[in-house]
């Protein structure tokens, strides 16, 4: 087995010191970190987040998988940056305002940089203004949110309402996700994507900044 | 009152209450403002719901207290008020009941995660859960219900900490499930199966789900339980998934619905029923109404 392909499968099983080692040792085989990125980290998220979307695997999976990626991406970072190559595109996510559930949100950022992207976690209750203010500053083109409650769901619609006082609608897409929400509400609020789960989410994302 | 368990142990069923949050809203929590606060500020707004919902036939009464750990208390910067805050919200209850109803300390989870996942330990939710519950029960609730958990350690300790400081206090201890193509799932992957065997394990006298997502998936949930444990089972479902016209929000099931889905929890040999996000008042009368010709029909 090739050890990009190794690197993948320690991802998978969640070893991250093995993934940690394996890329320590790519990067000193020359091994160009785009492809130790593409054919190993990335690979090995894709299949987990493939399990996942199945019902194969859980939560706690995809977290160790996680760490895994991190101990592997952490080294390849600075070696990209030298490089010159750009990242898939940088997605701005955090829960809103007044809500304090952050396990789908951060489902949702693992997945979005086990794809690839440059994703800046705002963390939880995130104020409207700090969203857009990110994410423009950052040159992102996604914004995520993300609300457990019924009750903090209307602050996603503050989030657009500035977008649009801003006109940045056109440059900085929203996607919205949380139990209680639906297609119908992120259509009512003028979100541009609900997504229905974190693999959905990474689909979404893709298909807004190829748009 | 009849000790709680004699009455389950004798096949009683009891009816338990409604949704907690979905009332605080109604009564002007805001949005993103800590539940428990209201303990402090608008204790009696606590008073009229408990009497909401003993007036509407329910015998098990919750506290406001369902976010009321240190560790959850102190995303709020309010941990030094786990105590107080405890103590106000059983005092209340026990206001409005009057001895006609059980008192239930609710627990929630932490809405942290255990590591590797995460960045709690064992021990540490062990002695949130321990604050928590000490102070409920030393203000005399009858039962401590341990509710809407996902992840079978945190509920494991949460329990352990109830029998810690009592080794005599009821322990209801109910998970929250997923249907997925495989199966009922919690988000951190506990089957049905497994959740019956660890949360007997752990020391819980009953055992069950809550919230979830609407009434029709708690009967398979329930039956599931059934075939895999012999402890007494307790239901408490929402009301569906929520949905916003004009501003508002609108739970799709009906009292109706739940006056008909609670039979079908009755023959699946539920002990204790009750309602999750979204139920009112309407829908434990709805539970009663089935509970009451139920136990008729066996007189």
């Amino acid at each position: 087995m090739d050890i990009l392909k190794k690197i993948s499968v320690a991802i998978q099983r969640g070893d991250d010191q093995t993934a940690f080692m394996l890329t320590k040792q790519a990067i000193e085989m020359n091994i160009p970190p785009k492809d130790i990125l593409d054919h190993g980290l990335i690979d090995g998220m894709n299949i987990i987040g493939e399990k996942f979307k199945h019902h194969e695997i859980f939560l706690p999976d995809v977290l160790l998988a996680a760490r895994a990626m991190y101990a592997g991406m952490d080294q390849l970072k600075p070696l990209l940056v030298k490089d010159g190559i750009p990242s898939m595109g940088k997605v701005v996510i955090g829960t809103v305002r007044g809500d304090l559930h952050d396990i789908g949100k951060n489902l949702v950022g693992i997945m979005l940089k086990g794809a690839g992207f440059d994703v800046i976690d705002l963390g939880k209750d995130v104020p409207p203004e700090k969203f857009v203010n990110t994410a423009a500053m950052e040159g992102a083109k996604i914004i995520g949110m993300s609300a457990l409650l019924t009750t903090t769901m209307p602050v996603m619609k503050e989030v657009i309402t500035i977008l649009r006082n801003q006109n940045l609608t056109a440059k900085i897409k929203t996607i919205i996700g949380g139990a209680p929400l639906s297609k119908e509400y992120a259509l009512k609020i003028g979100a541009d994507v609900y997504a229905y789960d974190a693999a959905n989410a990474v689909e979404s994302v893709k298909q807004l900044i190829q748009e | 009152m009849e000790p709680f368990l004699d009455r389950i142990k004798k096949g009683e069923i009891l009816v338990a209450d409604g949704a907690m949050g979905t009332m605080l809203f109604q009564k002007g929590l805001k949005p993103g403002d800590c539940p428990e606060t209201l303990n402090l500020t608008n204790p009696e707004i606590l008073e009229e719901i408990a009497k909401d919902f003993l007036n509407a036939g329910a015998e098990i009464i919750q506290t406001n207290t369902f976010g009321a750990s240190s560790i959850k208390l102190r995303e709020y910067g309010m941990e030094d008020k786990t105590e107080e805050i405890n103590t106000i919200a059983v005092s209340c209850v026990k206001k409005s009941v009057k001895g006609h109803a059980y008192i239930s300390g609710s627990c929630g989870p932490s809405g942290k995660l255990i590591k590797p996942y995460g960045d709690v330990t064992p021990e540490s939710l062990f002695r949130s859960f321990f604050r928590q519950i000490k102070a409920l029960v030393t203000s005399n609730v009858d039962i401590i219900c341990i509710e809407t958990m996902i992840d079978l350690q945190e509920a494991a300790q949460a329990i352990k900490a109830a029998k810690t400081v009592s080794p005599q206090i009821p322990v209801m201890a109910t998970m929250t499930f997923d249907k997925t193509p495989k199966g009922f799932y919690t988000v951190m992957g506990v089957s049905i199966e497994k959740a019956a065997v660890d949360l007997q394990e752990a020391g819980a006298d009953i055992i069950g789900s809550n919230c979830g997502n609407g009434i029709e998936n708690m009967v398979e949930i329930a039956l599931e339980f059934s075939n895999s444990t012999n402890l007494p089972l307790m239901i408490q479902s929402n009301a569906g998934q929520p949905e916003t016209r004009e501003g508002k929000l609108y739970y799709s099931e009906t009292p109706e619905l739940f006056t008909e889905k609670t039979k079908d929890l009755i023959n699946a040999g539920v002990s204790v029923i009750g309602g999750c996000c979204g139920t009112t008042p309407e829908h434990i009368k709805a539970i009663r109404k089935s509970v009451n010709s139920f136990q008729l029909s066996t007189e």
